[in-house]
């Protein structure tokens, strides 16, 4: 379940990374904007639970192309230390501006459909966690459909190969970048919306969660949306057997060491191709 | 050419001298505890900054995982002081020894990644070290923190208020900048710049990339570790908190907005970013926001940092009055 979480926000680093060859670093603030503003909506305005998720998600992805068209956009060189810097730049921002909208305490959201666990062979799940899951693959369906067959996604997989070719072709890769971003705050805010109900949403909540998306994203191989579909369910699994064999309090140093030894061992993940530029 | 080298050599020793100076007559004007406090922190900050743009300024190499390696030095001087009884000194050195090792050992392996991939290795590591600061209770207390560090002290000498901390601190802060001065105009500064353009390059010169980059890592990770034990020494309280991931970000940001490619844009970065959260304080809850905007804007209008700026502003003068 928190594996699916893991791959949605990591097909958001993959989604950007391909298009600009920055990490952004405000993925984890998206997945926690698009939960506070869910919250925000559904308790403050008082509109009923999907309202507030479309809602929420539209905002969302409303506020990060802004951001794009503000500060990225104008980014003529586009090198990535300072992209890296720039989305950094946004996520002190939106912390800030979250903690100070909604200050610092913990908020929830009501389950999607009731809270009475289900029986499901021997284990239990939470109606929660099928809403997860449900939701990842549709994503990652949704997705993999955009990319192969809508004209927008096919431009950018050309971008993500070779950004002047596809310009040649008359390929806009500006755009192709905002709407990357887009798209990145979109499953991010999505993904922050459905965990609320299990794991509560506060203003600081991005930072490690997207880390965790990193971790996800490496495992699977950068660049590879296939690649964040395994690596993050591998990181889910991983991180609660390490938690539930060894001791929860190092769960997080589990999965970071696992992704240490991928990393140099099998630098390209798991799925990636091995890249000529290694030596 | 030689004359050339010679003659910036001596300039660079001159702007040293005009800085030292400067810092040292800085608490003969400024008697405020307050502003004293924040120089102490700015020196800190200075020497892993310092540190911190040989390995990414000059070497190319991103880490984001420096925090750990302050972290490294700071506990290393906290724990073996308060649980083992060590001399302050000891442990400094110590700090240092275990941070180079640990350095070596995940240097080896993590440099020989590139980009993102070394950028997240590093991550990926600090995050480790971090959750074993919290996590190994029986040495470091965890999350409520170690407390009750020694000051330090040369021969009986205490350096126990602000005042002379201020110096104690700036004395490594020098001489930080002077060595990596010295590096930077040595060979091995040519061989870093080298591999920073083009890796494969340097290697058909006969540059020995692999072992250059562990070194100048190593290196700046001792240069993290020495600020963390003067870190600790000073506050005499240590929490992991101050050891986490924002801080490996603000080490790399005061780099940036300094100037990367440039030691001095290294002790700007970390005085200035030092001292700006102290004024942005006066607007309360706002300052977190107002950093995150000055940060997206000194990345828009001066991607090469404060002294990139001015750097760029001096050569228009220069182009100008020639051609006058």
């Amino acid at each position: 379940m928190i594996g699916s979480i893991y791959a949605i926000i990591s097909i958001g680093f993959n989604i950007v990374y391909n298009a600009t060859d920055a990490i952004n670093f405000a993925q984890g603030e998206f997945v926690m904007l698009g939960g506070m503003v869910a919250i925000a909506l559904f308790n403050g305005v008082k509109l009923p639970l999907w309202a507030s998720f479309f809602l929420s998600v539209a905002i969302v992805t409303l506020v990060a192309a802004a951001l794009e068209r503000m500060t990225i956009h104008y980014q003529r060189e586009r090198q990535v230390v300072n992209l890296i810097i720039l989305t950094i730049g946004w996520s002190i921002f939106l912390k800030g501006s979250a903690m100070l909208s909604w200050g610092k305490d913990s908020f929830d959201l009501p389950s999607f459909s009731g809270s009475d666990p289900i029986q499901f062979w021997k284990a239990t799940l939470l109606p929660q966690a099928l809403w997860i899951i449900g939701i990842g693959l549709l994503i990652s369906v949704g997705l993999h459909l955009f990319f192969k067959y809508s004209l927008i996604g096919r431009a950018m997989k050309a971008c993500s190969f070779d950004r002047i070719s596809a310009r040649l072709v008359g390929i806009d890769d500006d755009w192709m970048v905002l709407i990357s971003f887009g798209l990145a705050a979109t499953t991010g805010s999505i993904a922050g919306i459905i965990i609320t109900p299990v794991t509560l949403m506060a203003y600081d909540n991005g930072g490690m969660i997207g880390l965790k998306g990193f971790c996800a994203t490496f495992l699977g191989g950068l660049g590879n949306l296939y690649g964040s579909i395994v690596g993050g369910i591998l990181l889910g699994i991983l991180e609660s057997l390490g938690a539930g064999l060894i001791s929860s309090g190092y769960k997080d140093a589990i999965a970071f060491a696992i992704f240490l030894l991928i990393l140099f061992f099998k630098p390209s993940g798991l799925l990636g191709h091995e890249t000529k530029e290694r030596v | 050419m030689e004359n050339f080298l010679e003659k910036r050599r001596k300039r660079q020793y001159q702007y040293l001298l005009f800085f030292a100076l400067a810092i040292f007559l800085f608490p003969v004007f400024v008697r405020s505890k307050y502003l004293l406090n924040v120089m102490v922190f700015s020196g800190i900050h200075t020497i892993v900054v310092v540190g911190f743009c040989l390995l990414m300024g000059y070497a190319g190499q991103v880490s984001l995982g420096h925090a750990a390696f302050f972290g490294l030095g700071a506990y290393t001087s906290g724990v073996l002081t308060v649980k083992f009884g060590f001399n302050p000194w000891m442990a400094f050195g110590a700090g240092i020894i275990l941070t180079a090792c640990v350095a070596y050992i995940i240097g080896v392996p993590s440099l020989k990644l590139k980009g993102h991939y070394l950028a997240m290795a590093t991550l990926g590591f600090g995050i480790i070290i971090q959750i074993i600061f919290v996590q190994w209770r029986s040495l470091t207390e965890g999350p409520s923190g170690l407390v009750d560090i020694p000051g330090i002290s040369i021969g009986g000498f205490k350096f126990n208020t602000d005042f002379k901390y201020y110096y104690f601190v700036w004395i490594f802060a020098a001489v930080a900048v002077f060595f990596s001065l010295n590096i930077v105009q040595s060979r091995v500064g040519r061989a870093l710049r080298a591999l920073n353009k083009k890796e494969i390059g340097a290697e058909a010169m006969g540059v020995d990339t692999a072992k250059y980059k562990v070194q100048v890592f190593v290196l700046s990770a001792i240069y993290a570790s020495v600020a963390g034990s003067l870190y600790t020494h000073y506050i005499t309280f240590l929490s992991p908190e101050g050891f986490t991931f924002p801080f490996s970000v603000l080490i790399l940001v005061m780099a940036v907005f300094g100037g990367l490619a440039n030691i001095w844009g290294g002790a700007v970065g970390a005085i200035s970013l030092t001292i700006l959260p102290e004024f942005l304080r006066a607007y309360k809850n706002y300052d977190i926001i107002i950093y995150g905007v000055i940060l997206i804007a000194v990345m828009m209008f001066m991607p090469n940092g404060i002294l990139g700026l001015v750097e760029s502003a001096i050569d228009r003068i220069k182009a100008k009055r020639r051609a006058a």
